[in-house]
């Protein structure tokens, strides 16, 4: 992805892009308060509950991933680990390639976004199908998603319907009714071709094994419906501690991220078909993921593992409405991301260390959040590693040398009395940075200095 | 494989380890996650109803009634599952054109299909299929309509109760309104991959 910073990304964004997703992520954002509010006295509790719930899974996460590798094995399911991003790509394609399958469809999982799989099976010969509305138009369009919860709130149906009509699915009609029965038609017959239904998961019960899927547009089922054979690639952080749990998460999940009180479809899956049935498949393999994981686990930054993928706080924050989810330069973006990304991202931390302070530090996400992720905090804390790491300030002017002003009185007495001149100043003559700054924006009346006098002058009355 | 798999518990052990206390699982009545609406339901079947028509489903519970509602669709041809044919009546089999075993070859031609519930959600409108009742998961997801037998003893009130209830089944799944998308700039377009119609038949039992 193109390094740019996300201030000079947002800046040179098409006014119609920037209304795609103001107005998408606000409507987002309003439902959810909406519904949570209408269905639940105290929200705050109920967050607190779920926050507390995921961070007492993660800090028994080795018993809790024993255990659920334990029950899908029982049931017949092939567990496997990976490592990191090649590792576990290699691992789906050794099953591929043990059944001699060629055909692959999928449903929407920020998992195989993180670690490309896509790219990488279609390197290796395997033709793969995105199923997801949202993901299916991005791969058409072979550009990335921009939110975790909606792939495509950057693109408007005009941009969409070009597309179907360069990739041969019909001649250009805006409709979005008219695109999703083009999409229905054109993925119905990949589904029944396909010899692999791959998907994550965004809950995986210690207690049962069960992994839990949550979708909207049938296509999950779809994918495990018509297939032989099933792989799902899921993040370790996905455990939770039962089945009793998940009513928490559940209720919770749906309102967070679209305002539904439960999304269309709900899947518990804990092994392949019983063997007289006539659909689903017949193999399930279960590929946990570790991919900078274990590192996060053991900082402190280890609170960001509960998140959800909900987008909730990625449609609340001012910063990613004005910006957009691809000027995060990484596969999850918005608030959870200016997290996520650079602390996944390992030995490339410094190229994403600019993110964090992609923030206002306004605290909405973390009054969203449905697992109570203090973001705010890491992000403030992510701000001093780079600091301490060397990363480049970027535009950002330096604050040492007002670091140095403010500890030295005379000096700064000083500094309050020239300030003035900046007034009078012709902007020809103002020092370069000033200058620039000021191409887009007036500077207030120097007022320094004010606040000393008043002071001075309300002591001598007393 | 096994190397990832012991260097992965090591790392969350080694991760783990410096922490020196570690939060308790939280005790919690699973009441607190019952909306607000779901707290007295007095009427499960109207409850399950109510909800099923909020997400834009339909409940019947007049096999007749829908058998005039499918013709009044051009639903003429259809899969049944065998064991729901007797609860169906005489409306089905004299009108609709049905077959009892589902052809995968020709998923579009059905217009409906017909399976057996394994239970229902009445806080939500949700029903509820495993892989005991509906062994023919295409069936349930192929044609635009599908309608899936309820009878009115498994429907539960919330979802707490519905995941105490889980089982043992490998594969669940809760139905909750027909498919549904709003990925292009938020227009909510029902029948995306799934059914266009989610239907209830709620009968006795």
């Amino acid at each position: 992805m193109k390094r740019e910073p996300i201030d000079q990304f947002a800046a040179k964004q098409s006014d119609e892009r920037r209304t795609s997703v103001r107005l998408g992520s606000n409507a987002c954002h309003e439902k959810r308060t909406q519904v949570l509010h209408e269905d639940y006295a105290d929200v705050d509790l109920l967050r607190k509950l779920a926050g507390q719930i995921k961070q007492h899974t993660l800090e028994h996460l080795d018993s809790y991933l024993e255990k659920a590798e334990e029950k899908l094995r029982a049931r017949g399911v092939k567990v496997h680990f990976a490592l990191d991003a090649e590792a576990a790509c290699q691992s789906v394609l050794d099953i591929l390639q043990a059944r001699g399958a060629k055909r692959l469809v999928k449903t929407k999982t920020m998992v195989s976004e993180e670690i490309e799989l896509l790219p990488f099976l279609e390197r290796h010969g395997v033709e793969c199908f995105e199923t997801d509305l949202g993901e299916f138009i991005v791969q058409l369009d072979a550009d990335r998603p921009s939110h975790i919860v909606k792939p495509i709130l950057h693109k408007n149906r005009r941009e969409i319907a070009r597309t179907f009509q360069q990739k041969g699915l019909g001649t250009y009609d805006d409709t979005p009714e008219v695109i999703t029965r083009r999409a229905r038609e054109f993925l119905r017959r990949k589904y029944l071709e396909a010899d692999v239904g791959l998907s994550g998961a965004n809950f995986v019960s210690a207690e049962s094994g069960r992994l839990v899927l949550v979708t909207n547009e049938g296509n999950s089922r779809f994918c495990l419906a018509a297939p032989r054979c099933h792989i799902a690639v899921v993040g370790i952080e996905k455990l939770v501690p039962d089945d009793r749990s998940l009513s928490v998460f559940l209720n919770l999940l749906a309102r967070s991220a679209t305002g539904q009180r439960l999304s269309v479809y709900t899947e518990f899956i804990c092994g392949a078909r019983s063997a007289d049935a006539p659909d689903g498949p017949e193999e399930m393999h279960v590929i946990f993921l570790d991919n900078g994981r274990t590192e996060v686990l053991g900082t402190e930054y280890r609170e960001i593992l509960r998140c959800l993928r909900c987008g909730a706080c990625l449609n609340v924050c001012p910063v990613y409405r004005q910006a957009s989810g691809h000027a995060y330069r990484s596969v999850y973006p918005g608030p959870v991301g200016a997290v996520l990304s650079p602390l996944l991202a390992g030995k490339r931390f410094l190229e994403l260390a600019d993110l964090p302070k992609a923030s206002t530090l306004c605290g909405a996400c973390a009054e969203v959040c449905p697992v109570d992720i203090p973001i705010p905090d890491l992000l403030v804390r992510l701000r001093n590693r780079g600091k301490q790491e060397g990363a480049p300030s970027g535009a950002t002017p330096s604050l040492g040398g007002f670091a140095k002003l403010a500890s030295m009185p005379i000096a700064w007495k000083a500094a309050l009395g020239m300030g003035k001149l900046v007034d009078h100043m012709p902007r020809a003559v103002q020092p370069g940075p000033l200058r620039a700054w000021q191409g887009e924006r007036d500077l207030p009346a120097w007022r320094g200095g004010a606040f000393r006098s008043w002071f001075r002058k309300r002591g001598k009355k007393a | 494989m096994t190397d990832a798999r012991d260097e992965i518990f090591a790392r969350i052990r080694a991760a783990l380890k410096p922490l020196e206390a570690r939060t308790t699982l939280p005790t919690f009545d699973a009441s607190v996650a019952i909306a607000r609406h779901a707290q007295a339901m007095p009427d499960l079947v109207a409850a399950f109803t109510q909800a099923l028509e909020a997400v834009h489903g339909r409940a019947f519970r007049d096999p007749t009634a829908l058998a005039a509602w499918l013709r009044t669709k051009e639903a003429t041809l259809g899969y049944v599952d065998p064991e729901v044919l007797a609860a169906l009546g005489p409306a089905f089999a004299t009108e609709l054109t049905l077959e009892t075993s589902f052809s995968r070859a020709r998923v579009d031609d059905y217009h409906f299909g017909i399976t057996r519930a394994a239970g229902a959600i009445a806080e939500s409108g949700t029903i509820i299929l495993d892989d005991r009742s509906t062994p023919v998961r295409l069936a349930a997801l192929a044609p635009w309509i599908h309608i899936a037998v309820v009878p009115r003893s498994r429907i539960h009130a919330c979802i707490p109760d519905a995941i105490s209830a889980l089982g043992d089944d490998a594969n669940i799944i809760w139905c909750t309104g027909p498919s549904k998308t709003a990925d292009v700039e938020g227009i909510l377009i029902e029948g995306v991959h799934g059914p266009g119609e989610q239907v209830a038949l709620i009968v006795d039992g």
